[in-house]
């Protein structure tokens, strides 16, 4: 147990987090049991607006992606909240600046590609009738 | 040198506990008049002083950059799917294809699992070894009955003549949702190793780090699961 056990409050307070790392678990309200509560109540609540945002006509049609999109990323915020402990705390910087660049690379690759890949498909030369019939 | 408490100089090679009391940044010059006899008391959280991080932070670090680079790993496969989702090639779409009962279940299951992980981590906490395995099983239970979910859908449309090799779209597919289900699968391999060493070696230091960042790479696949049930089923099942 050196490692987690044998500290005092005072050395904990004083040391970075590790990722995932739950310190403060009293007065908090994403901390123990009812955080794990809380988040799993909001996930569940935020499955169910996607699954009705897709399969109804609640959102005006255009609008669904966006919607989609926002309700994914704010259900992937609760998990890094509630499940996953990332506070802004100065013990979590390194870990959230981590997150960060990881989110930048994933930006840049997904958007980037889609992006790219539209606009060649846009430029793309108009198939002749002979190219047309020899499509697979 | 897992101690960080650095307390006096001869523990202290680098002198990080010269800077006295304050630990706000810029006051880490030294030369404060603080030499470094105390016992190291600065507030270091978030400042790289303090000496070398424990072992439990430096392994849990480590674990998280690979994590992310996973991620990372996955949107290549989200852009590729993103790309290629309208060439169908004439085949079956995404929603012909996709029955979204099968996949509320899917993600109710990954979702609970995700959560009675949590709860294992409080039993670890506890150190309640009944606890932590009950937990850890039901876990491990729910794991496998996504997969089982996953894989009868792969089937299904294998039979439909909807493989991987009728179409991009498909192709795109089956390499992003499959690669998602060999980490649940690899993830319920590490589950049941890790049951099996708590079980025999208890609660020490090093099986405690594994647990952690077995914790962490089961939530991470419930984040990866919430953007493959978006992106792929619910924009590709609707009107």
């Amino acid at each position: 147990m050196s490692d987690i056990d044998s500290r005092t409050d005072e050395e904990l307070d004083r040391r970075d987090s590790a990722p995932g790392e739950e310190r403060i678990t009293e007065h908090e309200l994403a901390g123990g049991l009812s955080g794990y509560l809380l988040g799993f109540g909001l996930a569940i609540l935020l499955t169910i607006a996607s699954f009705l945002a897709a399969q109804t006509g609640l959102i005006y049609q255009p609008a669904v992606i966006s919607a989609l999109v926002v309700l994914a990323i704010a259900q992937m915020g609760v998990h890094l909240v509630f499940f996953l402990h990332l506070t802004t705390g100065p013990d979590n910087t390194n870990n959230v600046l981590a997150l960060a660049f990881g989110v930048l690379i994933v930006a840049l690759v997904v958007i980037g590609s889609v992006w790219i890949m539209a606009h060649l498909n846009l430029n793309m030369a108009p198939m002749s009738a002979h190219q047309a019939r020899m499509m697979p | 040198m897992s101690d960080i408490t650095a307390g006096s100089a001869a523990r202290d090679p680098y002198r990080v506990g010269r800077s006295g009391g304050h630990g706000h940044g810029g006051h880490g010059h030294g030369g404060h008049g603080h030499a470094g006899h105390g016992h190291g008391l600065l507030s270091a959280t978030g400042h790289g002083q303090g000496g070398p991080a424990s072992k439990f932070v430096t392994v849990a670090y480590g674990f998280w950059i690979f994590l992310l680079s996973d991620i990372i790993m996955f949107s290549a496969f989200f852009a590729a799917y993103a790309v290629l989702s309208t060439a169908t090639a004439g085949g079956p779409s995404g929603k012909e294809l996709f029955e979204l009962p099968r996949v509320a279940a899917q993600t109710g299951l990954l979702l609970t699992s995700s959560f009675t992980g949590g709860l294992a981590t409080l039993a670890t906490q506890r150190r309640s070894m009944a606890a932590t395995q009950f937990w850890l099983l039901v876990t491990g239970l729910l794991g496998a009955a996504f997969l089982f979910l996953e894989v009868q859908e792969f089937a299904v449309m294998a039979s439909e003549q909807a493989g991987p090799s009728r179409s991009a779209f498909l192709s795109a597919f089956f390499a992003l949702v499959g690669c998602h289900g060999t980490h649940v699968g690899l993830g319920l391999l590490w589950l049941g190793t890790m049951m099996a060493q708590l079980w025999v070696k208890g609660f020490r230091p090093e099986i405690l780090r594994r647990l952690h960042c077995f914790g962490l790479f089961w939530h991470a696949l419930d984040i990866i699961w919430v953007a493959i049930f978006t992106l792929v089923y619910l924009l590709g099942a609707s009107p």
